[in-house]
């Protein structure tokens, strides 16, 4: 549904990211992993059509455009100390179907409730996000994202931060989505839960790597035996 | 004589009831657009853009250009906006300190030009009643009052069905340029209706205190409410009242308008901050 070809990103004219070539299929649990400033968060920014590419395409099938997938951001970026409760957050994530309409429709909401009960947080929705422990905000911030898109969710390092129990707890949902459809590309410091979910790996080291988890974890065992 | 017959007299006047009626209007939207600044930390913007507007205010006043002052200050303090916001990353001066620069720059800049080519008796109580707006609400013309009038309902109403987008762009920026939001655009629209507003405002409180119309409301809405509408209402909410008994005070007590509307915005935010830590955690 995503294909990417001769990628060339970057900022200002200058390359971070030179020839990336990849595609991402229906139903994929796609790994970016690489080292910082490797390029990592410029990828999904393209991918989300936030910046253009300096050469080569982003090619979407399937009436899939960039405005279509849903996008979990760095909880880093969001403000603690923002006055909006859950349900108002969740329903944000609507924006894209306001279209030419001024305010949301009842089948809006329905979306984000539904959403929010997909991933548990219903009971939260009249309270504030200055309440809320990281978990519970990256799980308001995934429905958000669903609410924008249910096709293909980008993830921006979802679990930084997090305690290892709510981390596994997140794993599973992000699991359980991509069970049911849901196409997740996932930018990830945390080599061991790529290796663990994902079906595809992107990997950002010392040169570009693109396959199957399979074909990354043979390529790892030959580099270390060697 | 009563306070409410005194009141009854003093709105016999028509110069009173314009000066009620745009100043409820102005520190209406001043507090909504409040609320996007603060929470986007663009909350000196508004403070930079008063004191370019006091610059523009000065070559109105120089070149004996009072009557049309409007046509003058309007649009130098919208491309300050522009310019402030369009700056972006690739600036050798960071945000922060361009804010500044522009705005002492202009305060100085403006009380030099107008004691070099004075053209009145008494500088010092013209540049007081510009910075702190003395009397300036008390002589508006009928015209500036409908303008007045117009350009803060235009806003409120923009505002109201903007709503939406507005909560996106203010919450998370990135997110809502995925969703296909022009934030550009959005952010650009938001300036330049905020250097309406100021200089709008600078005709109730003067220039020095437009911030505290902006800043106060919304604040003190942030320590009692926790979701974004209701922070919106009550902002608006708290401005209006702060207005309307700043004003009424000051027509009472012969107190200068402007420092009066903001005496009373600084109760209610402390008010609201007792009430806040009052309620504790269910509102933290």
């Amino acid at each position: 549904m995503i294909t990417c070809r001769n990628l060339t990103l970057g900022y200002d004219g200058q390359a971070i990211i030179k020839d990336l070539n990849f595609t991402v299929k229906r139903g994929d649990y796609l790994c970016i992993i690489g080292e910082n400033g490797s390029g990592k968060t410029t990828l999904m920014k393209s991918m989300l059509g936030l910046l253009r590419p300096l050469s080569g395409d982003i090619v979407f099938d399937e009436g899939l455009t960039a405005g279509t997938i849903g996008y979990l951001p760095q909880r880093t970026d969001i403000q603690k100390d923002f006055p909006a409760t859950v349900r108002e957050v969740v329903l944000s994530g609507c924006l894209k179907r306001l279209g030419r309409r001024w305010f949301y429709s009842a089948a809006d909401r329905q979306l984000a409730a539904e959403n929010m009960a997909r991933l548990g947080i219903a009971e939260l929705a009249d309270r504030s996000c200055r309440q809320l422990s990281g978990g519970q905000l990256q799980r308001v911030l995934l429905a958000r994202a669903l609410c924008a898109a249910d096709q293909a969710l980008v993830l921006d390092e979802p679990v930084t931060g997090l305690d290892p129990q709510v981390t596994a707890e997140l794993y599973r949902l992000i699991e359980e989505l991509n069970r049911a459809g849901v196409t997740i590309i996932m930018i990830s410091h945390d080599l061991g839960a790529a290796l663990k979910y994902a079906t595809h790996i992107l990997s950002f080291s010392d040169r570009i790597f693109f396959g199957t988890r399979q074909e990354f974890t043979a390529l790892m065992g030959q580099e270390a035996q060697a | 004589m009563s306070i409410i017959d005194q009141m009854g007299r003093y709105l016999q006047y028509p110069f009173v009831r314009y000066a009620l009626i745009v100043g409820v209007l102005i520190a209406l939207c001043s507090a909504m657009l409040g609320v996007i600044l603060v929470l986007k930390r663009f909350s000196y913007i508004g403070d930079g853009l008063s004191h370019v507007a006091f610059g523009a205010m000065t070559i109105a006043t120089i070149t004996g250009m009072l009557a049309q002052k409007m046509l003058i200050i309007l649009p130098i303090t919208i491309l300050a906006a522009v310019l402030l916001l369009k700056g972006g990353s690739r600036t050798r001066v960071s945000g922060d300190a361009r804010i500044a620069m522009v705005s002492v720059g202009s305060l100085a800049l403006g009380y030099l030009m107008m004691n070099l080519f004075n053209t009145s008796a008494n500088i010092s109580a013209d540049v007081c009643s510009t910075l702190f707006g003395s009397t300036s609400i008390l002589t508006l013309t009928e015209g500036e009052v409908w303008l007045c009038a117009v350009l803060s309902i235009s806003v409120v109403i923009l505002y109201i069905l903007f709503y939406n987008r507005i909560f996106a762009l203010t919450f998370d920026e990135d997110f809502a340029a995925a969703s296909g939001l022009n934030t550009n655009a959005a952010n650009l629209a938001v300036a330049v209706i905020v250097a309406v507003i100021i200089v709008l405002a600078m005709n109730l409180v003067g220039s020095l205190l437009i911030s505290a119309l902006v800043i106060f409301p919304a604040i003190s809405a942030m320590q009692i409410r926790r979701s974004f509408r209701a922070v919106t209402v009550w902002s608006a909410v708290f401005a209006v009242i702060a207005s309307l008994c700043g004003m009424v005070i000051s027509i009472l007590q012969g107190t200068p308008v402007g420092s009066t509307i903001v005496a009373v915005n600084i109760v209610i935010f402390l008010a609201c901050m007792l009430i806040g830590r009052i309620m504790g955690r269910a509102y933290a």
